[in-house]
């Protein structure tokens, strides 16, 4: 159990993290990995704060409960961070990865992360809105996720994001999600 | 040639997989959280032509296992399946259903009851459940959903048998969970599940027989009620033959108890569904420090396999027993109950606690599971000292 990754999303809902959550665990999956990917089901209405959860191991995963201790938190939303405890039981050498326009300072001031844990910031939602036409930081997020913490394969990522939407959505829609990965893989700031 | 798809499915994704492939004649159902996905899914297989399926959806559970009853007497492959209220409210015709011999496959994802109302995952439905003559199994994972529903199928129908089986999986732990799973393909599926032939039925009108008669006094309702009961012995060998072949096919082990540890272990945790993992995660841990701990999971709860646990219990030195499930104003919870009584029949007499935990899907921390290892070391003397409550409560504030 030694290499289980263990991340925690946080967003509202309707923002897609349930969505990442499975993304990730799938494109994880899809290299030769185990995964669980959950969401932490509450009385569901657009716009309340919700949780998500993603495990990665190279060996299967025995465990099902909810994840205390990350080792990477994902916030898809930054009014989320003065409102939820983000760090909770988060892993002092964790990361934090936040849908922002701020930068790691201004999230440390706020949230009080330890200097131990690594800050990465990207404005998942402006690259939505320039790529895919709408703010939804999710599939941009996943690829700042790739590129600060190499637990998915950002290559591999993309051939998921094209296998899995192939069919469901037009060639634009996923053209504009390739480029979302593409651009927050480059603009995440570490 | 068998081939498997690595897919990642849900628990009730994978249900709905394996009743696509069994290919059933009806299915009558009422869509209950967190049962709802294996309805929808399976809805959409229908729609597609996937499946021959007369798919009948009715307006209540009490309905749908109605339905399922009748379907099933007049001869038709039935599943359905639920969740807590709708299992409740089944209730009565649960028993019909085992009474009349049918062999329905029903997936239920184990939900906490009302009230208060509660939508997420513990045993309360299904254990209420376990006296009305239906065969219960427990997975672990989505996999281990969908191992046993496939062989739900084999067993239910198995001549010696003919008894309902409930494949159970915890509500959102593993019915909504995503999890790397094996899908077997179709035609090895079908080669194994078989094609049901029933030895009679409603609509063999060439050999005409009734169903549910009037069986009052002196009319052979106690003989009823032990021909079920031998049905039961005989289905125990049956799992075990059927679990030996889906084994052989699909390279998973089957085991109706699962054990870890037990062959020198001293502090042992009997527990079932989606915990066992985390019990077998933290004595894993535990034993890299050359702690003797074991762990026993009941795959399938009735038959009772009273032999098998207390072949994995006699060596150890302190038990506990970990229940999802309240029998409230009970000594001890369901699952204590059965255990105790078949370590005394075993003539076991290794001090035993019961310990209440996951309720209304409350989170299962591997703390919990080291706190119970804990307690179990000074178990005899404090069981001694009287300091042990009935039943303990985990992870409760």
């Amino acid at each position: 159990m030694a290499q289980l990754t263990e991340i925690r999303w946080h967003a509202r809902a309707g923002q897609g993290a349930v969505t990442a959550s499975r993304l990730v665990a799938e494109t994880a999956m899809d290299d030769g990995q185990y995964m669980q990917a959950m969401p932490e089901y509450g009385a569901e209405r657009q716009g309340a704060p919700l949780k998500a959860y993603t495990r990665i191991s190279p060996e299967p995963i025995e465990i099902h409960n909810n994840i205390l201790h990350p080792d990477i938190v994902v916030v898809l939303d930054d009014t989320l961070l003065e409102v939820v405890n983000v760090c909770e039981g988060l892993k002092e050498t964790g990361t934090l990865i936040v849908n922002t326009r701020m930068d790691a300072e201004e999230v440390r001031a706020i949230t009080g992360a330890p200097a131990t844990v690594k800050i990465a910031t990207v404005d998942a939602s402006d690259i939505a809105i320039n790529t895919i036409g709408r703010d939804i930081p999710n599939t941009p997020i996943a690829g700042a996720l790739a590129k600060v913490t190499g637990v998915i394969n950002v290559e591999s990522l993309k051939k998921y994001v094209e296998k899995s939407f192939t069919g469901k959505f037009s060639d634009k829609v996923i053209a504009g999600n390739l480029a979302s990965v593409d651009r927050a893989y480059q603009e995440v700031r570490a | 040639m068998a081939e498997v798809t690595v897919l990642a499915g849900s628990g009730d994704q994978m249900v709905a997989e394996a009743f696509r492939q069994a290919n059933p004649d009806v299915l009558p159902v009422y869509p209950i959280t967190p049962q709802t996905i294996i309805v929808e899914e399976f809805d959409k297989f229908v729609a597609e032509g996937r499946v021959h399926t007369e798919f009948v959806p009715v307006e209540s559970e009490h309905s749908a296992m109605a339905a399922a009853i009748g379907a099933s007497a007049a001869g038709a492959r039935t599943v359905t399946a639920t969740a807590s209220q709708g299992l409740a409210y089944m209730w009565e015709q649960l028993y019909v259903a085992a009474g009349m011999r049918l062999p329905i496959v029903m997936a239920n994802a184990n939900r906490a009851l009302s009230a208060p109302i509660n939508i997420h995952g513990d045993h309360s439905d299904i254990l209420g459940a376990r006296d009305s003559g239906w065969i219960m199994y427990f997975a672990e994972n989505a996999q281990e959903a969908y191992d046993d529903t496939l062989m739900a199928f084999r067993v239910a129908e198995h001549p010696d048998v003919m008894l309902p089986v409930a494949t159970t999986l915890d509500g959102f732990i593993t019915s909504h969970a995503l999890e790397r799973c094996e899908l077997m393909d179709d035609e090895t599926v079908a080669a194994f599940v078989g094609e049901y032939k029933p030895e009679h039925s409603l609509l063999d009108t060439e050999n005409p027989n009734s169903y549910g008669m009037f069986a009052n006094l002196g009319n052979f309702y106690m003989e009823t009620k032990l021909a079920q009961r031998k049905a039961m012995e005989k289905a125990m060998p049956i799992i075990k033959a059927v679990g030996e072949e889906w084994e052989a096919i699909s390279g998973r082990p089957f085991d109706v108890v699962k054990t870890f540890g037990v062959e020198d272990a001293e502090r042992v945790i009997v527990v079932m569904g989606s915990s066992t993992g985390n019990c077998r995660a933290v004595a894993k841990t535990l034993r890299e420090v050359g702690e003797k701990v074991g762990v026993v999971s009941l795959r399938v709860f009735r038959p009772f396999p009273a032999e098998e646990l207390a072949a994995a219990l006699k060596g150890a030195k302190a038990i506990a027993v970990m229940d999802r499930a309240e029998t409230v104003g009970g000594e001890g919870g369901p699952l204590w109950q059965e255990v105790s009584a078949c370590l005394q029949s075993a003539g076991i007499t290794a001090p035993v606690r019961d310990y209440m935990y996951g309720l209304g899907g409350a989170d299962v921390t591997l703390e919990l599971i080291n706190e119970i290892y804990d307690d179990l070391k000074t178990l005899e003397a404090d069981k001694a000292a009287g300091t042990v409550p009935a039943v303990t409560y985990k992870g409760n504030r």
